[in-house]
Order: structure tokens, then sequence, then C-alpha cells
């Protein structure tokens, strides 16, 4: 058993882009973890859209050497949709790595994590990086975070992780300053289960930090919540390479794989005791994460729809912050509403659909979920736009919230105010972190962040402002249901729920829209807005009156016949509502987010 | 048998056809190049007397008259054959014509393209409206009864009443053309004009132009016979049937295709190659496709479907065939003449709705 005063566990907390994955890779090799020669750049980020995205979505852990201690480097995902899996790592922790870029200063989403830090009660080595660049100013960011944090500006390291420079002085401070686990070696055995994934060869692997007493692998162990006993199949530590070890101690990292096939039967925040002698009460756990965003996902090819059934069982082993429900559109046919954390999230779990498993989809416009009050007097949750219910019977509906908390040069105040209010935000804060960057904290409806809120940011400050956000609760709103109809025939997918006073622009906006991308058809085609049977908007696709080859040149009747054939390929991704064929590409841009 | 000839004086913007307008020092270079092509044909076997010969480019009248009768020699011919030149009107001397005449030239393709001085600047074109009636003038002083022209409507800065007035002037020409090929404007990739799109047709436009012409063209006695072609009883162009008819046929040139029995190949494309490719073999074959068939036989629905003769009716799946009696767009498309169906002037616009509506998707050859 390691004595528990040699261990240090730690998380590195960082904004995308300061250089959490370079600092990670050259701990390994600094440590001797990964020989020079196996090193490749994001060591630790194993999925391939991570690696090329430069962010890390699951947490990850490493046991290194570092002269005689031994650390465990927790990581942390860096994007703002994974926030609860941030806090769920620093549970596993006694301290962290604050890292930040030396030419950009603390982002706000790196200050939400270490209020999280310091609510925990964990100790901050802060490190400032990437000193190498001329455009670094460890100076100015140093009294920036020393203002903002309250932590000694001379304590703050200055290091290069590109380089190397300053990484083992870091790593010194680490086991100095960090404290170690505080542990009962004799208590009865408890563990924390603080990640968990899905290896198609293995089933379940979790990332397991012992807080008291002893795991050993050739016992049996219970998960005190889900009240289940399993053998221990295997019980080790990444080094990174997984090593198969006979017992865990007090204040050890490691994994453990025990027979589960489905992340949901090892739960995050589950307590994991010795089965022969088990802790009397659990650990405390987390709540899970809830779905904050919603789309409705639709094969191409209708035939697709059970591979795209069995994928999503596929990812949702591995991660169960996914949900998802049948649905059927009368324009996309049949599909699933799915739910994910935000819409990086969502946008991942497209990806991997389509990249992991070959399946080519239509996802629908995100939308949040609301509560109907109806004037029954019962209440009904609606993630789907078309499904709330008609006006008349609404008494009021609620929509949830978001607490959004900005960090910007000031230069770009003016312009992100602007978006605030036109999104129906309210501030609640504005604070200077230093004389040139400061904090804003607006409330607003999630409906309006969804909707390319982050990417407006982005452009208007010019990729300065940075953003984190957590839920707010919910709030009454004037909401309304805008639908569009073709030929006099709604469709379902088009729908969307809109605040009362931009209703009509938002009807016009899309049928206008939609009259570009719908090809013309041998009739005239009808593009309707309406807004509880009143209608707002109103544009024709006008009949399609030529589509014919004029002229067959010199004989090149193959010319001609491969013409015919790429337009009945064509055909066959149209998807038909009533006599209107749609192809998909008008569906993906109608749907898409840019205004 | 159809002989690509690959130069012109200027290119069109909206051409996209294998033609140079920088290598007029090579016309007896491509000449002998074509008549190895020719003779390593015959070397095969593969030369049948040919039915009809067609002169394509490009600009055909560009090579002289006696170029072009040292081709024609070389192309064994069944009796009565029809031969035609395309020729552009600036080109179209007398002498040039008693040499074609004189070679067994019996039909002419003028390009025409537009009565209208603007019309035709737009297009690109350099000759003027009082040049196409010199050269019809010329055409009836040789003798040349059967001749046909070519238009093009939809060009930039086109209105219906300049369109109109082409199809007047045309049809005024003294001796009248007995066949017209009305081409909608194409917008061809890599062209120029596809790179201005300003200058792009509209659909709707070049549909009202088509009516025009098809009006116009019934009165004068021009009936249409295939999509883009009208003509006098008697005087559609063999040659182009011979394509919508699904003929074999032999090209010979650059870019030139052909096709046998279900077999199409087509020459390499570019001058030089082409050149290069004979000189080291007598042949310059591209690349090639052989049909099934199943496939063959729906190639044949689709290009008949394009002529008057139409498609027999029990060659639509009976489903679809459903489809033009169910009140829906697609019955005002289709005509019943006897057991054949029949393009209706708004369907021959539709004319790629219609085959990919109705025609079946693929086609099993029953036996018997």
């Amino acid at each position: 058993m390691i004595d528990p005063r040699r261990i240090r566990n730690f998380s590195i907390i960082s904004h995308v882009d300061h250089g959490k994955s370079t600092l990670s890779d050259r701990i390994l090799e600094l440590t001797g973890a990964v020989e020079a020669r196996d090193m490749r750049e994001q060591y630790l980020d194993s999925m391939d859209i991570e690696r090329e995205r430069g962010i890390t979505i699951k947490a990850q852990n490493v046991r290194v050497h570092w002269r005689d201690h031994i650390l465990h480097l927790i990581d942390t995902p860096g994007h703002v949709d994974f926030g609860y899996e941030v806090s769920r790592s620093l549970a596993a922790c006694e301290g962290v790595v604050l890292l930040v870029d030396a030419s950009q200063g603390i982002e706000a989403q790196t200050l939400a994590n270490c209020y999280l830090a310091l609510e925990h009660d964990l100790e901050i080595v802060a490190a400032l990086n990437k000193i190498d660049l001329p455009a670094a100013d460890p100076e100015r960011y140093a009294a920036e975070i020393e203002a903002v944090l309250g932590l000694p500006a001379d304590e703050i390291l200055h290091i290069s992780a590109k380089t190397g420079q300053g990484v083992d002085q870091l790593l010194d401070e680490v086991v100095r300053r960090i404290p170690a686990p505080k542990a009962d070696p004799e208590a009865p055995a408890r563990a924390l289960i603080f990640d968990s994934y899905y290896d198609q060869y293995r089933g379940v692997v979790s990332a397991v930090r012992v807080v008291d007493g002893v795991i050993r692998s050739a016992g049996r162990v219970r998960f005190v919540q889900a009240g289940t006993v399993h053998d221990i199949e295997e019980l080790g530590v990444r080094t990174p390479v997984p090593v198969p070890i006979a017992e865990l101690g007090p204040g050890e990292v490691g994994y453990l794989i025990a027979g589960v096939r489905n992340v949901g039967e090892a739960r995050v925040g589950e307590t994991v005791t010795d089965a022969a002698r088990p802790a009397s009460s659990p650990l405390p756990g987390y709540r899970d994460p809830k779905p904050m965003v919603f789309c409705g996902l639709y094969p191409v090819e209708g035939d697709e729809f059970p591979d795209l059934r069995e994928a999503l069982e596929k990812l949702q082993l591995n991660d169960a912050s996914i949900s998802y429900a049948p649905e059927t559109s009368v324009a996309l046919g049949f599909g699933f509403r799915c739910g994910f954390l935000g819409l990086l999230h969502m946008e991942i779990v497209r990806e991997r659909l389509e990249r992991e498993f070959g399946l080519s989809l239509i996802a629908t416009a995100p939308s949040v979920e609301y509560v109907a009050h109806l004037t029954d007097g019962t209440t009904r949750h609606v993630d789907n736009p078309s499904e709330l219910p008609p006006a008349q019977n609404i008494d009021h509906v609620d929509e949830p919230m978001l607490r959004v908390t900005i960090v910007t040069p000031s230069e770009y105040t003016g312009t992100i105010i602007d978006l605030c209010q036109t999104r129906r935000g309210r501030q609640e804060r504005l604070q200077y972190l230093s004389a040139e960057r400061l904090e804003l904290v607006y409330l607003l409806p999630l409906a309006d962040v969804v909707v390319d809120f982050f990417d407006q940011l982005k452009s208007r400050t010019k990729g300065f402002a940075s953003l984190d956000y957590e839920p707010a609760g919910l709030e009454t709103a004037q909401l309304v249901r805008v639908d569009v109809l073709l030929n006099g025939q709604p469709v379902d997918a088009f729908s969307s729920i809109v605040h009362r006073a931009r209703a009509e622009d938002y009807g016009r906006k899309m049928a206008a829209k939609l009259r570009e991308l719908i090809p013309r058809q041998l009739f005239d085609v009808p593009i309707q807005a309406a807004i509880g049977g009143r209608i707002v908007a109103r544009e024709t696709v006008k009949a399609r009156r030529k589509d014919v080859l004029a002229k067959c040149y010199g004989g090149d009747i193959t010319r001609k016949r491969k013409l015919l054939e790429k337009q009945k390929e064509g055909k066959k991704r149209m998807k038909s509502i009533g006599r209107v064929e749609i192809p998909q590409e008008a569906f993906v841009s109608a749907l898409r987010l840019d205004e | 048998m159809y002989l690509h000839v690959p130069f012109c004086t200027s290119r069109c913007d909206y051409c996209a056809f294998a033609t140079w307008t920088d290598r007029h020092h090579l016309h007896d270079t491509y000449v002998d190049a074509v008549l190895a092509e020719l003779a390593a044909a015959a070397a095969r076997g593969a030369l049948r007397p040919a039915t009809s010969v067609f002169f394509g480019g490009g600009t055909p009248s560009l090579l002289g008259g006696r170029r072009l009768a040292r081709l024609l020699d070389a192309v064994d011919r069944v009796e009565g054959a029809e031969v035609t030149v395309e020729c552009n009107p600036e080109t179209t001397t007398a002498e040039l014509l008693d040499a074609l005449v004189e070679a067994g030239v019996t039909r002419l393709s003028l390009g025409v393209q537009s009565m209208v001085p603007h019309v035709l600047r737009g297009l690109g074109r350099h000759h003027r409206p009082d040049q196409v009636r010199r050269a019809v003038d010329r055409l009836g002083a040789a003798g040349i009864e059967r001749y046909s022209v070519d238009l093009i409507y939809g060009g930039f800065g086109e209105q219906d009443a300049d369109w109109v007035a082409t199809l007047d002037a045309v049809l005024a020409l003294d001796p009248a053309p007995t066949h017209l090929s009305a081409y909608a404007l194409t917008v061809e990739p890599g062209t120029p004009l596809w790179r201005d799109p300003a200058r792009h047709p509209d659909d709707d436009v070049q549909a009202r132009r088509y009516e025009l012409a098809d009006d116009l063209l019934a009165a004068a006695g021009l009936d249409w016979y295939e999509v883009s072609n009208w003509a006098r009883p008697g005087h559609a162009c063999r040659h182009n049937r011979t394509y919508w008819q699904q003929g074999d046929y032999l090209g010979v040139g650059c870019a030139a295709h052909s096709h046998r029995s279900g077999r199409r190949w087509w020459n390499v494309r570019h001058l030089d190659r082409y050149l290069e490719a004979v000189a080291r073999g007598g042949t310059a074959v591209a690349g090639e496709e052989r049909l099934g068939p199943d496939e063959a036989a729906l190639e044949a629905l689709q290009l008949a479907l394009r002529t008057r003769d139409g498609v027999p009716d029990h060659a639509f799946p009976p489903d679809r065939l459903a489809r033009l009696e169910d009140g829906g767009p697609l019955g005002p498309l289709v005509e019943r003449h006897g057991r054949r169906l029949v393009l209706t002037r708004r369907g021959r616009l539709l004319c790629n709705v219609v085959a990919g509506d109705l025609l079946p998707r693929t086609l099993t050859i029953s036996a018997g």
C-alpha cells in the first residue's frame, strides 16, 4: 500500500487553447511516463474528434512518478458544455493547477472553475503559460489573477508547456503546496466513481478515487447507491498505459472493471465499497447532468432508422448524458428527439453518429424544454416546438434561463450588451477585473442562447470574449408557436417557439428563406407562416416550366444519360411533403441556425 | 459518320465544345490525322457505308472546300446519303459552296444564332444579319436546297421581340430553310458565361421563347420532330435522327463520340493529344462504356421520348401510367397518339421530369 502522504491528486483548470493538453504531454514526458519516441500530441485526448478540435471531452486520469511522490493527474474537459464533468473531477482532487495563457489572461470558464475549486477547498497552484511567446505579459495577468482570485502574484509560476520551461518547478510546487489526501486506511473501503466509459471489449471502465480503506482486485464490490454487487475483473492504474494492480489504497486513483455493461449502471458519483465489509454510508454524490438542448435527429435514408437507434444505444453506453426518445415527423419520417448538455455536445454527438456509425442525418433546429401551463391546470413539458398545445389551451409558458458570465476586453462591452439585449437578456453584474477587462453577468433565455449566441459573441469580439454559463431556473415569457405551411400543409420540422414580439418577423424570414431553398415543382407552391392559425407571411415558389437538355453534343449520349441518372439519384434524397418534393439540403439549410 | 472540326476564328463565351482559335496552322495536319484514323478504322473492318455524314465543330467551313472534299472522299457512303456541313455565315463563300456541292455535300447547317445585332454581340458572334442573307443567296445560287438554321434563344439582353424578329427574319429567307434547330442557351461549366451569373438565362423566359418559336415555326410549316428541332415534311435531319433512335455511328476527330450496338466510346478531347495518339497508333479512344441490354433499352426510351415518335405506352410501368390520369401535374405533359405517348409542348419543356418521373428507373426485358 502506498503511503497516502506520498500521493498528490490534482487537476488542471484551463481555458481552451491555453495549453492544458500541451502541459499534460510535457508532464508525461518529464516524469518518464511516456518515452519521448512514443510521444504524440495531446496524448491523453483519445477520441479523434477531441484531437481534431483540440478539446478534451471525456475526463482522463493518469499516474506519474515525480521524485519520491506519486502524482495523479486528473484531466478535466475543456468546454463549457461539460462543466458538470469538471466538478466531478475536482471531487477526486486535493488541488488544482490553474493554467492561464500569459498573453490572454483568465477567461470566463476558467474563472468559474476556479470558483468551483475554491468551493471544494482545493489548493490552487497558478501558472502563466506560453511565456516564450513575444505577446506574453505575465506581470499584467498575474496582477489580474491576484485581483480576481486573491492568489498572491509573486506565487504565480511562469512556464512554457511547449518548451518545458518551468514545468519541473511546477511539479515541485504541486508536491509542496497541494495537500496529501486525508484518508483512513483502516475504515471500510469507500471509493468514488468520477468517470465511466464503455469499452467495446472490456465493458464499462470506471475511474475511481479511493477515499477510505483499500479496494482489492481479488474481492467483490458493492455499488452503494445502485445496490448491486460485482466481481472485480480488473483493478489498475493508468501510467498512462493501463497497468493491472492488486489493490488500490486510500488516496489512490485508478480504474475498475467489474463486469458492468452499461455506464448507467456505474454512474458517476456512485460509491464503491467492499462487498465483504461494506461502508455504512455513501460518499456525497453528484446530481445527474440534465440535458439542456434538444433536437430531432432523422436519418436521411428512412431505412437507416434501426441503425440510428443502435448507434444511439451504443453512444449512450459511453455517455449517459445523452437522452433520446423516438419521434415521428410528418416531414422527416422516423427519428429521435435527443437531449444534450449543450450545443457543442450536440454537435459532437451528431458528428460521432455520422463518423463512427456511417449515418447521414438531418438535425432539426435546436430547441429547449418549455413548460406549458394549460388552462385546465395541468402542465406539459415540451421539447419539440410542434408539440406545444394550441394557444387557446395555454395559460402561460415557462422557459429555461441561463446565467451567462462573459469575460471581455472592455472595448467590446457595448457590443456585448447590445447582443444580450437583443436576446432578451437582463444584466445582473458588470465588474471590472482590471482596467482593461471586465466580467458581465446576464440572465438570458436559453432559447436565445442556443441560436448562434456563441458565434455572435465570437465575431463581435473577434474571439476575445469568453463565456461560462449555468442553468438559472424557469421564467414565464410571452411565447408563441410559429408554424410553416407548404402547399397548405403544416411542416412540423419547421415549427418554432418564438417570443411574441419577434414572431411575425421570424415567420417572414423563414418563409423567404424557404422560397429560396425549395426547388420549383410542376405547380405553384405557397409557403405560409402562421401563428395560431393567423397567416403572417406568404411566399410562392412558382411552378417550374423548363427542365430539358437543349442539345446532345456531337452524339454524346453518355453525358445526357449520366445527367438523367444524377437527377434520379437526387430524387431519391428528396422528402415528399404532400406533393411537394424537398431535397435534404433544403431542410438542412432551412434549419441552420444563422439568421 | 460524324467528323469533328475543332477550329474557330473566335470562341463564343457560352461555348464548351472542343475547339481552338490558335491552331489554324494545324488544318492540314488535322485533316491528315482524321484520314489516318479513318484508314485505321477501315483496316479494322469497322467502316460500313455511311447513311449520313455530318461535319460538325468548331467551324467546319474554316477548313475550306479542298480539305473538306479530301475528308469526304475518304468516307464510303450509301447511295443518296445525307451529307451535312456546319457553316458560319461569314465563311460561307461561293467558292466554298461550289466545292462542297462538287464533293457531294447535300445539306448545310448555318450557324445563324440570331438575326438581331445586339443579341449576336451579346452571344459573342461576329457576323451581321445581312451576312446571313448573303450566305443564303449563295446557297440558292449553288443549288443547295436543303439547309438548316441554328438559333439560340435566351442570350443576355434578348427580349421576346428580338426573338420573334429573329424567327420572322429566318422564315423570310429566300430560299427558306427546310430545317431549324433552336437551342436554349445553356450555361456550361467552365465557360466565361458560367462565371458571370448576371448573364445567365432565366428558365421561365426560355420556356416562353420556346413556345413562341414553336408557334411561329408550326405556322410556317416547320413541325417539331425532336425537342429542339423542327423541319418541313421529309426534311428531318437523318443524321440527327440516328442519335435519337440509338443508331450506330462512328465519330472521327478529337472529342468525337461513337456508338455501335450498345458500346459507346469517345476520342480524346484535346487537339494536340488527339494528333499524338493518331500518330502513334491510328486511334485516339479515350474511354468507353458498354450498356447492358436493360440499360440500353432504358436509354432508348429516354431518347425516343424527346422525339415526335414518342414511346410505346407499354414501356411505362402501370403505376406511373396511372399518374398521368390522376389529375396531377404530370397529366398535361404527355398525350396519347394511338398506342404511343408523346410529349405535349409543356412536356417537351419538362422532358427531364417526364423521363425521371414516368419512365422506369430500371428496365428488365422479359424473355420474348
